[in-house]
């Protein structure tokens, strides 16, 4: 919370004016028949995504041309919000002219995207970036009709949130693009988990193989991994000593988790970094013995030095290990 | 033209109570607590206020009413005070409320169960939307130390049995505490009537201004302050004293319960006139019969057409209503009252509140009728619900499995 924060934003204001325009006045709103279609020689295409239960619906209508498999016409119908009335508008806008095959790359980012006004705001508020999930999902499963293949056979994803159908790698991506840090922030932007809640965490209704907590942690604690990697690599480029001290301890713990951690959990112990001091001749990192490592004799030998060799190899030979 | 139809959310403020408020915005600015005529002056009409809240609810000079800033503080209040005085190191340990109360209460009873280990019964409402007292009866226990049950619901305007439920907390020797808040000012509320612990209301939504409500204290009975500080109101509730909101909460009410009985009748006729001309539409229900509904309220479900999307046509015909649905609030499900009282899944995205006031005139009502209907046409023409041609075989929906505890 802060001053912004304090009144809130006003739902509707957020939305783009493109967003606004389309739920007033939808361009792609309707329906094509089997007649139509078949009159300019042309195959029809209808799927369905979503249900009047999960608050949003999706119908998408595609003429397609058999000789080139180009969509030459597209409709839709809706049953949803403003958001999911323009989203899927601007979804049709983007399927005509394009080939199944090449339709088949738009994604829901592509449809938001469309939406805004301006490359860099965006067309809706976090909590409303669900309504363009449906996009991805009806045009996969129209793709899967008109090709007579499997829908899963465009995605070997697998599906976290079955009611939002929302798939793993999509969750991966959009937490490191947002930087996301709680799940609530992974529902207003997704979709998943706003439903059965039963991906959320172990002990919903169903039993889930993934959920949405580990892959959260899962995923922040790879964007902490390559932040570490990253900042060891600047240190390996002989940055070491520019580095502010949060940045010489990530590279340091990035070191240590390359090159000691594992063989210290091996034996049942562990260590922390604790402070980092430069003088002019010497960089002294002071660190802390955890667990079996406290008190072990090779604590201040072998181990020591293994850890010292190390971060000297890696980031500065001035480096001094103090363990205290 | 522009109509207000969100009167269950709040209220325009009457401007008779503003005219009563005026002088203690301006000139009549002393803290009441103060020895000086400054303070002493705003005396009379703090008494006129009391009097009126006293007349307007029918408590009686044994009985408190402590002001407060809103109903959701005399909510909180009486939740964590019963907490305090009988559950922390008391032999009761469990609350008994519905699954349809404000987030005041819900929020509240929820924060308890996980800090301070009280055991919360949450109770379903019937189809008709109401929680049944037989229900009630068979919940309480031995360690059961509050029910707290709402009067009038805020989506559907269904009145739960009082009554019937505050003679079971007598009869089981349990405090009952009713939000009052959707009751107060639209149908008659007479607390000498009932054995009610507590009452919670807010001005606001009876033409008083925002900001002050009260929580009504039978027979002056004990209970830890929520607030403490400078003990003013006889140490309830510390915190200088909101004259001029009390002053119009007093001039609110006694408009709004003089002839309570009238005022109802003609609310009730207009909304009437709404309901049966929007029952004519095509699939449509409206949630719970009219003899046991505050006045003004109908919650209509519109098949195939999502709630917010209705309300976002409404808002660009300048009508103000307002949904429980999916969209419009934070939460992805479906409305809680809707799913509540037993509608299909799929009906639970389409719910949608107008709610009335005695300033709601004819002419707006007309206007409503026919705004309502343009929109269910053009939302119903985009809506896949009504699409002629039918997918693709293969290309059906799969079924969203929504589950609900």
């Amino acid at each position: 919370m802060a001053k912004n924060d304090i009144l809130g934003e006003s739902l509707w204001d957020a939305y783009s004016n493109k967003v606004t325009t389309l739920m007033n006045n939808p361009q792609h709103q309707g329906e094509i028949t089997q007649e139509e279609a078949e009159g300019h020689g042309n195959k029809l295409i209808v799927a369905d995504f979503g249900a009047e239960s999960c608050g949003d619906a999706v119908r998408l209508y595609w003429e397609i041309d058999p000789k080139d498999d180009r969509i030459v016409n597209s409709k839709f119908k809706s049953f949803g919000c403003g958001t999911a009335i323009a989203s899927s508008d601007v979804m049709t806008e983007l399927c005509i002219g394009k080939t199944v095959q090449e339709a088949v790359k738009i994604t829901n980012i592509d449809v938001e995207f469309a939406l805004r006004d301006t490359p860099d705001v965006a067309a809706v508020p976090p909590q409303k970036m669900h309504c363009s999930v449906m996009a991805y999902d009806v045009i996969k499963k129209a793709a899967g009709l008109y090709l007579g293949v499997d829908e899963a056979s465009f995605e070997e994803e697998i599906i976290v949130c079955e009611c939002a159908r929302v798939s793993l790698n999509t969750l991966k991506e959009v937490i490191r693009i947002n930087d996301l840090t709680t799940v609530e922030q992974i529902t207003d932007y997704t979709k998943a988990g706003g439903f059965c809640k039963s991906c959320i965490k172990p002990g919903g209704h169903e039993d889930r193989e993934y959920y949405l907590v580990d892959i959260l942690a899962d995923t922040r604690k790879e964007i902490d991994q390559e932040k570490m990697a990253k900042a060891a690599d600047a240190g390996q480029k002989g940055d070491f000593n520019t580095m502010t001290l949060v940045q010489k301890i990530k590279a340091i713990d990035a070191v240590v988790d390359e090159n000691i951690r594992q063989f210290l959990v091996m034996d049942g112990g562990d260590m922390e970094v604790i402070d980092v001091k430069s003088s002019d001749e010497n960089i002294d990192v002071y660190i802390r013995y955890l667990g079996a490592c406290n008190g072990c004799s090779s604590s201040s030998t072998g181990t020591l030095y293994a850890i010292e060799a190390a971060l000297k190899e890696k980031l500065s030979n001035k480096i001094r290990v103090l363990p205290i | 033209m522009q109509v207000y139809l969100d009167n269950n959310a709040t209220t325009m403020l009457d401007p008779k109570a503003l005219e009563a408020m005026m002088p203690y915005l301006s000139e009549l600015y002393g803290n009441p607590n103060s020895l000086h005529k400054f303070g002493t002056k705003t005396h009379p009409g703090i008494r006129r206020a009391i009097d009126q809240v006293y007349a307007g609810i029918g408590a009686t000079d044994n009985d408190d009413i402590v002001f407060t800033s809103c109903a959701t503080e005399a909510n909180n209040w009486v939740l964590k005070s019963v907490w305090a005085d009988l559950m922390q190191h008391g032999d009761k340990n469990h609350i008994v409320t519905t699954e349809v109360e404000h987030p005041s209460i819900l929020a509240t009873c929820h924060y308890l169960e996980e800090q301070c280990g009280v055991k919360v019964t949450y109770l379903p409402v019937n189809e008709e939307g109401v929680v049944e007292a037989h229900t009630v009866k068979s919940f309480i226990t031995d360690r059961t130390a509050l029910v707290s049950i709402m009067w009038a619901n805020n989506e559907t305007g269904m009145i739960f049995p009082i009554k019937e439920i505050s003679d079971i907390c007598k009869e089981k020797g349990v405090l009952f505490h009713t939000d009052a808040v959707q009751a107060v000012g639209k149908i008659p509320v007479n607390v000498k009537e009932f054995d009610i612990a507590f009452m919670s209301f807010s001005a606001h939504k009876f033409h008083g201004p925002k900001g002050v409500g009260a929580l009504y204290i039978k027979n002056s009975r004990k209970l830890t302050p929520l607030l403490h500080g400078g003990d003013q109101m006889g140490g309830r509730r510390s915190g200088t004293l909101n004259v001029a909101g009390i002053v119009g909460m007093g001039e609110a009410l006694e408009i709004a319960t003089t002839n309570i009985e009238e005022k109802m009748a003609s609310i009730a006729k207009i909304r009437n006139r709404i309901e049966d001309e929007l029952l004519k539409l095509e699939d449509v229900f409206v949630v719970g019969n009219r003899a046991n509904r505050t006045p003004n309220t109908i919650l209509i479900s519109v098949r195939g057409v999502e709630g917010e999307g209705m309300l976002w046509d409404l808002n660009n015909a300048l009508i103000g209503a307002s949904t429980g649905s999916a969209c419009a609030s934070e939460s992805l499900e479906g409305n809680t009252v809707m799913l509540a009282i037993g509608a299909d899944n799929e009906l639970a995205h389409t719910g949608m509140r107008l709610s009335l006031s005695r300033f709601t005139t004819e002419e707006e009502a007309d206007y409503v009728i026919e705004a309502f209907k343009k929109g269910v046409a053009r939302l119903r023409q985009i809506s896949s619900s009504y699409a002629k041609v039918q997918p693709t075989a293969g290309g059906e929906v799969r079924e969203c499995e929504l589950h609900h505890h």
